[in-house]
């Protein structure tokens, strides 16, 4: 069973529908007992970081993965679920999970292209290179784009924790990762057929990585 | 770099698509489902779905159809149309929508803006704007007016302090359909485009006026917009998504290519 986790951050609609097109048994969960039982979990999550570490903490979410981590489940988080697995966030100066060592920063605003100051969110769709193989990324080709709508995104302490990479105005790291858990600032679930696949390849995914 | 980029819309009353869209393919045309899937298919970059059904009670069928959608294609969709409350803001967005477009609704009641982004995130709420040009005045000092019912209703809004105003209230994303080159197809409104495109910290679409491809050049390279929404263009069968894409890339505007 997948246990997508629910810890009321936005609307997880999208999330669960593409699980669905791919895997039978898609669990969208609050209950701590039902993350135990899952074989993989799913991180997801849209708003702020502050609210969302207070939703996780009330509902017994944030121990829930913090076991399912210690236990090598292979765990998938998105955008803010890609945030809030770091250390501490800027975002409203907020002491996160800490899985990984690092912080979540804010996209500079005052970074400019030809076109005047870069708008913030960063909206849309931007290309994802690729700076470590992973299996959950096999078969995205260079050059694939993945859609995007964020603030803030994940500085992991260490270089060795940046699998992909993306360009907005400064390169920022898009997707991170260690052992058995792997995340992306962009969203797989609304990124067509290559979004899809990374979810596929999620799910086949036994939760090992060498480098 | 982020890309442009590239939204077809669906006009949609009482679940069925309107206008003659004519294809080939053995796609009912008349389905927005099969057509949502059919542009995903192409490369589209987003859709957005107009609801005009005239009447309220109807709206259900919208419903089914943005929950059929949402089986079918894995990039972002907006629904927009007949959004009126913040329930109906929810019910789209639970049936799988990621955005919902708010237009008169928001003229005329702009707190909307706000609570829907409070509920939902900035990033779901798009503020759709029909604006006309008029004489400048002390009301309309930028020359643009707001207007509602397809145009005929001017507000006595101006259209760069409205778009300011609703990135006040929370807005995400603006959708600036210019009433004035709307089935024209002799180019986008590039002035009003690059004005509001300039003025706001959100993303702009530019909707109303394309014809051919260099006119999305246009809008992308001279008015600065983020997304340019096509509608005739492609329901006609006239260009390809793709052929649209290739000519703007080839011209130097960054595409999303691989889908």
């Amino acid at each position: 069973m997948i246990a997508i986790l629910d810890y009321e951050a936005g609307n997880l609609a999208s999330v669960a529908r593409s699980f669905q097109a791919l895997a039978p048994q898609v669990v969208v969960t609050q209950d701590p007992a039902v993350v135990a039982r899952a074989e993989r979990l799913v991180f997801p999550g849209v708003g702020a970081a502050r609210q969302a570490m207070a939703h996780l903490r009330r509902l017994g979410l944030d121990q829930a993965l913090q076991e399912a981590w210690t236990a090598g489940k292979p765990i998938l988080g998105i955008c803010l679920g890609a945030q809030i697995i770091l250390a501490h966030s800027a975002e409203g100066d907020t002491p996160c999970l800490g899985l990984l060592p690092g912080e979540v920063r804010r996209l500079n605003p005052n970074a400019r292209t030809g076109e005047g100051r870069l708008k913030i969110p960063h909206m849309g769709w931007n290309q994802v290179r690729v700076v470590k193989d992973h299996p959950v990324l096999t078969g995205i080709p260079m050059g694939a784009e993945f859609y995007f709508v964020h603030s803030f995104y994940p500085s992991p302490a260490s270089a060795d924790l940046v699998l992909g990479v993306t360009d907005y105005g400064q390169e920022f790291p898009s997707i991170i990762g260690a052992g058995n858990l792997l995340a992306t600032q962009f969203h797989p679930e609304k990124s067509g057929r290559f979004g899809l696949l990374l979810l596929q390849n999620f799910l086949n995914w036994d939760g090992t990585y060498a480098e | 770099m982020l890309s442009k980029r590239i939204i077809p819309c669906l006009d949609v009353r009482d679940g069925r698509t309107t206008k003659g869209i004519r294809f080939k393919d053995n796609i009912d045309v008349g389905d927005p489902v099969q057509m949502a899937r059919y542009y995903y298919e192409q490369g589209a970059d987003e859709i957005v779905f107009y609801d005009i059904t005239a009447s309220s009670d109807r709206r259900e069928i919208m419903i089914e159809v943005v929950r059929q959608v949402a089986r079918e294609i894995f990039i972002p969709f907006a629904v927009g149309g007949g959004i009126r409350s913040l329930e109906d803001m929810r019910a789209v967005l639970l049936a799988g929508a990621e955005k919902i477009s708010v237009n008169s609704a928001a003229v005329k009641n702009p707190e909307i803006i706000a609570h829907g982004a409070q509920a939902f995130g900035s990033q779901c709420i798009v503020l759709g704007m029909d604006v006309k040009r008029v004489p400048v005045s002390d009301k309309i000092p930028s020359g643009y007016e707001i207007v509602i019912n397809g145009g005929r209703t001017p507000m006595g809004l101006d259209a760069l302090w409205w778009a300011q105003e609703a990135v006040r209230l929370g807005a995400g994303e603006i959708c600036l359909n210019s009433i004035d080159a709307d089935g024209t197809q002799t180019g986008y409104e590039l002035t009003l485009t690059k004005l509001i495109s300039e003025a706001v910290p959100i993303p702009v679409i530019a909707s109303g006026g394309a014809g051919v491809p260099e006119h999305l050049y246009d809008v992308f390279s001279q008015a600065h917009a983020d997304a340019a929404l096509i509608a005739s263009m492609v329901h006609f069968g006239t260009y390809t998504i793709a052929a649209i894409k290739q000519h703007l890339q080839a011209k130097g505007i960054k595409m999303r290519l691989l889908w």
